[in-house]
């Protein structure tokens, strides 16, 4: 429909030789279509409002500011620089390019290993045996727990005396050593993808969980009198069947993967040696901490094209083919 | 549902909008409001320490007692969120009348316009301790009642049995005999004899290791410019400092595990601990009159530590800076310095305060401090530029310290610092 609202009703009225009813039944049609119109503005108006000032608005003020150098305290206005941000990031900020790597390894790993354990955790916990409940109780707690406690505590048990140690010392009757942990930079960005994958794999296995239970068990039946293994009951129905869910969990995944910022900011700062420096970190560490607003803004710019771009990946890959 | 429903959310949702601008400007309350006192608002960052705050609670209620012209109305925040209460503040025009802030912050906000010149009169901050004071410019912003201060924390049994010299403010430990003692300790079978608190983040890493690169000879930037690092945090002192430091972890001598505080020390786990003021009472408890407050080593220009703590100041927006400065005047006085200092373990700002104090009078048990304070203290350096200064410190000093290049990591943090002036064309100076 593409009258549009503001034109008022004598304006549309149909030409004489149209006979009257007809004329009647158009005009009360589409004044209703405009009441439906307006009713449905109305409803999404306040949704649109909160998104237009806390989304589009900032992402358009960062594009803006990225490329001036504005800052976060300053008594001077900020300034036009052109593409500087942009070079500075990619020629003299050696930081920031680790930050992409470390952010793209984090993402490469977890995906596949974090949608993978919460596809297993799911069929496991999709039994029909007694204390099932009780299991998938017992996965979920890490994801209510706030990440920001689960980072202390895991922060304590990568302690040189701290729990994973002392667990390895035990189980190897004292032949394996570990290492302090956050404090290598070889162990550093491995330990914290652990507890990512720990903290956040039970919230994928609960949405692989309601995947499994919309396949309709008739499936399986038929299945079964074919004379299918296990195996092949998974290859040939649960698979194809979670088609939809395994879009979502992968996109859920990604994109939280790519924000990785509070385990960061809580348990590494960064540290060692940039080992787990992120983009989202990066990007908070310059923009407000060291209150180089325009800077800030760059890196998240670049960030929110990359992740676009991987966005836009995942959606061909996962296309329907047919 | 028509037009006129669609008019009534819009100007429902417009007037909730007023409503709430409303209420943030009442957060503002400098609106005298008629012929009553003038309201002066007062920000602290000691929500999280009642010690603190039963001070300010008292001299508040005095001063409001004392006369009918002014009104101060205090709001306190926990330390982790005041900054960026304060910035968010600056940003809408909402700042209060009266703030406190962190030394090494101070020429950042004026800087920045946030306070101004504070304007007491000269013998009240000629009084102070010079690191109580802030200025930027030559200019004062900002004056506290105490300073706090680092040392040594060593048990005397423990270093006599082990025949190592107690060093005194005048002789203090050399860094080769520092590093001996380390060594002796080391075998005499602590695992890692000292605790330099390495496991603490944010400010404390410039605070607490800046002051032994200047003891060094190097520093956080040249100070008769203010517009490079260059040559003084990458210069050859510099690096053979950073060298020790690094060292140090991978000797074994020092560790960045444990618990912030002074907890190893107390449980005789570490024999020395580089610690402040603040954790000076618990250790007293627990080591008894074994307790040495011991100078930190000289690496090369005396022994440094690290000055400036919590001080005041008035903000730029405030309807009456008079009524201000007259409850800060009425403030420094001697009795309430003292109650600061005696409730909150910190060093008194002024000598007659220090004179009446519990812990740091002629008798008292913390009165090295005092010392350490007047003789070593070193304010850390006074440019709006120190924010960034710190977060690069603390980024260059812990890589180091996981086993980074020490040049290369000094000459990163060098061209960031450099870079970071530079784009805000040399921050007035």
């Amino acid at each position: 429909m593409t009258t549009p609202i503001s034109t008022s009703p004598a304006a549309g009225l149909p030409v004489p030789e149209t006979p009257r009813q007809a004329g009647t039944r158009r005009a009360t049609r589409g004044a209703a279509l405009r009441r439906e119109r307006r009713t449905g503005l109305t409803m999404a108006a306040p949704a649109l409002v909160l998104l237009l000032l806390f989304l589009i608005l900032p992402v358009l003020l960062a594009f803006g500011l990225s490329f001036t150098n504005a800052r976060l305290i300053s008594p001077n206005p900020p300034r036009f620089v052109g593409l500087d941000n942009f070079l500075r990031a990619f020629t003299s900020d050696p930081v920031f390019l680790r930050s992409t790597i470390n952010t793209f390894v984090f993402a490469a790993v977890v995906v596949p290993v974090q949608a993978g354990l919460g596809l297993l955790l799911a069929v496991l916990v999709n039994q029909k045996i007694r204390g099932v409940t009780a299991f998938r109780v017992i996965y979920f707690i890490p994801v209510v727990t706030s990440i920001v406690v689960v980072s202390i505590l895991w922060r304590f048990m990568y302690q040189p005396d701290g729990l994973v140690n002392n667990f390895i010392d035990t189980i190897t009757f004292g032949a394996l050593q570990g290492t302090a942990w956050l404090n290598n930079p070889d162990t550093a960005l491995g330990a914290i993808i652990v507890l990512s994958i720990w903290q956040a794999v039970g919230f994928h296995m609960l949405i692989w969980l309601s995947g499994l239970q919309t396949i309709p068990e008739e499936l399986y039946e038929a299945a079964r009198m074919d004379g299918a293994s296990v195996w092949q009951q998974f290859v040939n129905v649960t698979w194809p069947g979670l088609r939809s869910t395994m879009v979502f969990v992968l996109v859920t995944i990604t994109i939280a993967a790519l924000g990785l910022f509070v385990q960061i900011d809580v348990m590494t700062q960064g540290g060692p040696v940039n080992s787990t420096t992120t983009l989202v970190y990066h990007a908070v560490r310059k923009g407000y901490r060291e209150q180089e607003t325009g800077y800030g803004a760059t890196i998240s710019l670049i960030f929110f094209v990359l992740v676009l771009l991987v966005a836009l990946v995942q959606r061909y890959l996962t296309r329907d083919k047919d | 549902m028509n037009r006129r429903s669609l008019a009534t959310i819009v100007s429902a949702s417009t007037a909730s909008a007023l409503v709430l601008t409303g209420c943030g400007q009442a957060g503002q309350g400098d609106q005298g409001g008629g012929d009553g006192p003038v309201r002066l608002t007062m920000w602290t960052h000691s929500a999280g320490n009642p010690a603190e705050l039963e001070v300010y609670e008292q001299i508040i209620a005095d001063f409001n007692e004392s006369q009918d012209d002014y009104e101060v109305v205090t709001e306190a925040f926990p330390q982790g969120a005041y900054n960026d209460a304060i910035v968010a503040a600056a940003a809408a025009n909402d700042l209060p009348c009266l703030l406190d802030m962190d030394g090494p912050i101070v020429p950042n906000w004026a800087w920045a316009g946030y306070i101004q010149p504070l304007e007491l009169p000269t013998e009240i901050t000629d009084a102070l301790l010079p690191t109580a004071v802030g200025s930027y410019q030559d200019e004062i912003y900002s004056a506290g009642y105490w300073d706090a201060a680092l040392s040594i924390f060593a048990r005397e049994s423990v270093l006599q049995e082990n025949g190592i010299r107690i060093p005194t403010a005048d002789d203090p430990w050399t860094i080769d005999e520092f590093d001996s003692a380390l060594a002796t300790l080391k075998d005499a079978g602590y695992d890692t004899p000292l605790d330099i608190g390495a496991e603490d983040t944010g400010e404390w890493w410039p605070y607490a290791y800046s002051p032994m690169l200047q003891s060094a000879g190097g520093d956080l930037i040249n100070r008769d410019t203010m517009l490079s690092a260059e040559g003084v945090l990458n210069g050859p002192e510099a690096v053979e400092f950073f060298t020790w430091f690094q060292d140090a972890f991978a000797k074994g001598w020092t560790s960045s595990g444990g618990t912030v505080g002074n907890e190893e020390f107390n449980n005789d786990e570490v024999a020395l601990s580089y610690t402040g003021v603040w954790n000076a009472l618990d250790s007293l408890e627990a080591a008894g009159d074994d307790l040495l407050i011991l100078p930190p080593p000289d690496f090369g220009n005396g022994p440094k530590i690290g000055g400036a703590s919590w001080q005041w100041g008035i903000s730029s927006t405030c309807n009456s800076p008079d009524g201000a400065r007259a409850y800060l005047e009425f403030s420094f006085q001697d009795e309430y310095i003292t109650a600061f200092s005696d409730k909150q373990v910190v060093i008194p700002a002024t000598e007659g305060a220090v004179e009446a104090s519990e812990y740091f009078g002629p008798d008292g048990d913390l009165q090295p401090f005092v010392e350490l304070s007047q003789q070593f203290a070193v304010p850390r350096p006074e440019t709006p530029a120190y924010p960034v200064i710190s977060s690069t410190f603390e980024k260059a000093a812990k890589d180091i310290m996981n086993g980074a290049d020490v040049q290369q990591a000094l000459d990163n943090a060098v061209a960031e610092i450099d870079a970071n002036i530079e784009s805000n064309d040399g921050y007035g100076f």
